[in-house]
């Protein structure tokens, strides 16, 4: 075998697993990304969506926020005009959140139409610009 | 002063648009006086450029809130430090800032270009002419930093407290510089591909400017790193945020450049490869630009409120499609001048790194815009996360790593059994020695111990090389260890420089393998009560709340609770954390409170502590505490990695075609000197 061939050879066996580790991290790490409209619609056709890890896009309902810092617990129902569902999260929620801001809210839709967040990230809409972050 | 700027934007519009076509026709016809008009248009347009900037923070510092990027981004109490630093904190002014750094980087290249190399400056100035111009045609059509409003408000909103931060006013600006100062040698790539003249000298003459944008570029990242861990709170520093990975992938691509490149110059290979990774690169940047400037990734729905967006994407495409139908043209002029001998040979590795760091980087773009990918495809938008690019990227990064050690190891075209016994032996016994004595202190995780053992490898051949080449000096000059260590760094810089970098690299890889070991604990605690967290060395951490206390300061108001911290019962300091409420001048809160944690560093482990939040009117607050290993080098890491890139571009150092021609004189005067 050539020194050629022998590169072309290492090059795929690279190639090949660089492909291979994004093919199955996407599988096992890959989370849908649905709107509250877009789950009421996947969840009525399809139950197995309950208890799937997913992001669930929407803004907070303005006044449904209540706040226990004893007990670390929120709770508050978010919507996007179509569906609302309430949530709630354990932890210390970021700072940018409050009743008005935009929220992506990571966790599980249980049967009892709850969705358990493990985490909450918000953005606030009116003055942070995508700001160089990193 | 607004109108000032306007007219200044305008002319520099005109002498950009002049700048590309008379460079353009100046280069391809030849002709002296087109070539003189386009190099004095990207002078003039810098000047021009400069005199917009100077009429923003003219606004700026007068508060003249009529002008709506000074009513957004400042406020009266803001302290001057950051009042100047919001040129760059809004998406306007920040487009300002790129075009005028792209007109001075422009400028520099015209004066500092090698008299060889100066057939490529009139391509040169059109590319940067036609560049400047997009960016000021968007400033002009759809984010003007002098637009005002219809009505002055008293104050303005003020500036984001996470802005607020000694790291965000260095962070962008250095990335800016390192994603715009690729453009020279885009435009000296282009140049080269234009006029033909595609032998290596083109290389020679962008080596510099493709170093000044990686180092630009690492600087930036790490303060960006330092910045986000400082202030935002969540007690990490790095998140595979869309943004974050926007200015890691040109790093990626140019860190291939730079290694590639050497194989170019020493055998004459890969020339169609390197002007497509320095495209490539370049691209990558704007895009860069463009995504942390739309929002797009965040939602694609936030990418139709601002036009700035569709500019971007314009561009890109027209950008990547005349960049590489030129390339396309000039495939037949980029045939190899040899081939690859062994599998066993410098360049072999050398293209294995090549091909880890650009398929790291095809991942992390796939991974950035998979959401927008599945989208288009699917219907459904599907994110990944960290486990996505961790799990892709540890064992691709590993064996980068390992290869960084490999590489200088393995000699050029075809190395020989004995030479491999030679370089190796030492270095890989340096490595399996430390993987078993970290094992045998007890540690498990399996990335973290590869992580450490490939770093002692890596390390342990570093010292070789630089103990061998010292111990060839002084038994040839009989110089003391010192003077000989010296000499062989001066006079080798980009070879010793590489290594200081290497050795960065690995520091960082280390520190990347403590998180492994983070550990953290949250806790509601009334003043006396404690709450305690093991630590991976096996120390116990009881952390104990003091009390709160409020005190207005500078534009803010804080809450600080402070902590007692104890290390296996003995004390060991006091920690304050902070929540901070930023007022305007009137007092009335602005923007949502913000965190400020309480970090104390040292080399083994940083405590991160968190104050969450004080149950209503009462001193009872909530706490986060973390334990995160190792973080006190990433910071050092990221500093070898900058002293390394100095070393390597250094001045005086001289290329490799300037000491082909010119060893022997250069001899003689070093001698002279003496």
């Amino acid at each position: 075998m050539t020194a050629g061939a022998k590169f072309a050879v290492g090059a795929l066996l690279i190639v090949g697993s660089v492909g291979y580790l994004m093919a199955s991290g996407i599988k096992q790490t890959g989370q849908y990304f649905l709107t509250p409209g877009e789950l009421s619609r996947k969840i009525a056709v399809d139950p197995t969506f309950y208890n799937v890890g997913m992001k669930v896009g929407a803004h907070v309902v303005r006044g449904t926020v209540s706040k226990d810092v004893a007990t670390q617990t929120l709770n508050f129902r978010i919507s996007d005009g179509a569906a609302t569902y309430p949530v709630t999260f354990h932890g210390l929620p970021p700072d940018t959140f409050n009743d008005s801001v935009e929220v992506v809210v990571e966790g599980r839709l249980k049967p009892d139409g709850v969705i358990y967040a493990t985490n909450v990230l918000a953005k606030c809409g009116s003055r942070y610009e995508a700001v160089p972050k990193a | 002063m607004t109108v000032l700027g306007n007219l200044a934007l305008w002319v520099a519009l005109l002498l950009g648009v002049w700048a590309a076509l008379v460079g353009f026709l100046g280069g391809s016809r030849g002709r002296a006086d087109l070539q003189r008009s386009a190099r004095h248009a990207v002078f003039a347009m810098c000047g021009a450029l400069l005199i917009a900037v100077f009429a923003v923070e003219w606004a700026l510092f007068h508060h003249d809130f009529n002008v709506e990027y000074v009513a957004a981004y400042t406020s009266r109490n803001l302290p001057i430090f950051y009042t100047w630093s919001a040129l760059y904190a809004g998406q306007k002014g920040s487009l300002l800032f790129w075009a005028t750094v792209l007109s001075v980087f422009g400028s520099l290249a015209q004066l500092f270009t090698a008299r060889r190399h100066q057939v490529y400056l009139p391509y040169v100035a059109s590319v940067v002419g036609t560049v400047t111009a997009f960016f000021v045609t968007v400033m002009l059509f759809a984010a003007n930093p002098f637009s005002r409003l219809a009505y002055t408000p008293a104050d303005g909103s003020g500036l984001n407290p996470q802005l607020q931060n000694p790291g965000m006013v260095f962070h962008p600006p250095m990335l800016y510089l390192g994603y715009i100062s690729m453009t020279i040698p885009f435009a000296f790539a282009i140049a080269a591909l234009a006029s033909k003249k595609l032998d290596s000298d083109w290389l020679v003459a962008i080596r510099k400017w493709t170093l000044v944008s990686w180092l630009f570029l690492s600087i930036g990242l790490v303060l960006g790193m330092w910045w986000a861990y400082v202030e935002l709170g969540w007690g990490g520093y790095w998140a595979w945020d869309p943004v974050e990975n926007a200015a890691l992938l040109p790093w990626l691509t140019m860190t291939a450049f730079l290694h590639s490149v050497m194989i170019q110059e020493k055998r004459g290979m890969l020339k169609k490869w390197n002007l497509a990774l320095v495209i490539g690169s370049w691209l990558l940047s704007i895009m860069g630009t463009f995504i942390t400037r739309s929002g797009v990734i965040s939602s694609v729905h936030s990418f139709t409120e601002s036009p700035v967006g569709y500019y971007f994407l314009f561009f890109l495409l027209f950008a990547a499609i005349a960049s590489f139908t030129l390339y396309a043209r000039r495939l037949p002029l980029l045939t190899a001048e040899a081939r690859l001998e062994s599998m066993v040979s410098r360049e072999a590795s050398f293209l294995f790194n090549n091909l880890l760091l650009v398929g790291v980087a095809f991942s992390v773009l796939w991974g950035t815009l998979f959401p927008i990918l599945s989208e288009l495809v699917q219907g459904t938008k599907v994110t990944v996360g960290p486990p996505f690019f961790n799990q892709v990227n540890i064992p691709l990064g590993l064996a980068l790593l390992a290869l960084t050690g490999i590489g200088p190891l393995i000699a050029w075209r075809r190395a020989s059994l004995p030479n491999l016994q030679r370089q190796f032996a030492l270095p890989v016994t340096a490595g399996v020695f430390t993987g078993l004595v970290l094992l045998l202190l007890g540690m498990r995780d399996f990335y973290a111990l590869l992580a450490m053992a490939i770093g002692g490898f890596v390390l342990a051949t570093v010292t070789q090389e630089f103990a061998r080449g010292t111990r060839a000096r002084r038994r040839q000059y009989g110089e003391p260890a010192a003077v000989a260590l010296a000499h062989l760094v001066g006079r080798n810089r980009r070879r010793y420089g590489g290594y200081v970098v290497h050795t960065g690299i690995v520091v960082l890889f280390i520190a990347f393998a403590g998180m492994a070991f983070k550990t953290e604990t949250e806790a509601t605690l009334k003043p006396g009560q404690s709450a305690s967290i093991r630590s991976p060395y096996g120390w116990t951490y009881s952390f104990t709340h003091l009390g709160i206390s409020q005190f207005d300061q500078l534009n803010r108001q804080v809450t600080a609770a402070t902590i007692e911290v104890r290390r296996n019962g003995k004390r060991a300091g006091l920690i304050t954390t902070e929540k901070r409420q930023h007022v305007d001048a009137l007092g009335r809160p602005t923007f949502q409170p913000s965190t400020e944690p309480g970090i104390r560093s040292d080399p083994l482990e940083d405590l991160y502590l968190v104050l969450g939040g004080v149950v209503n009117g009462t001193e009872e607050a909530v706490f986060r505490f973390t334990i995160n290993p190792l973080v006190w080098w990433v910071w050092y890491g990221g500093l070898i990695v900058v002293l390394g890139g100095l070393i390597v571009m250094w001045p005086g150092g001289g290329s490799p075609a300037v000491k082909r021609t010119q060893a022997g004189y250069a001899v003689r005067l070093v001698e002279e000197g003496k």
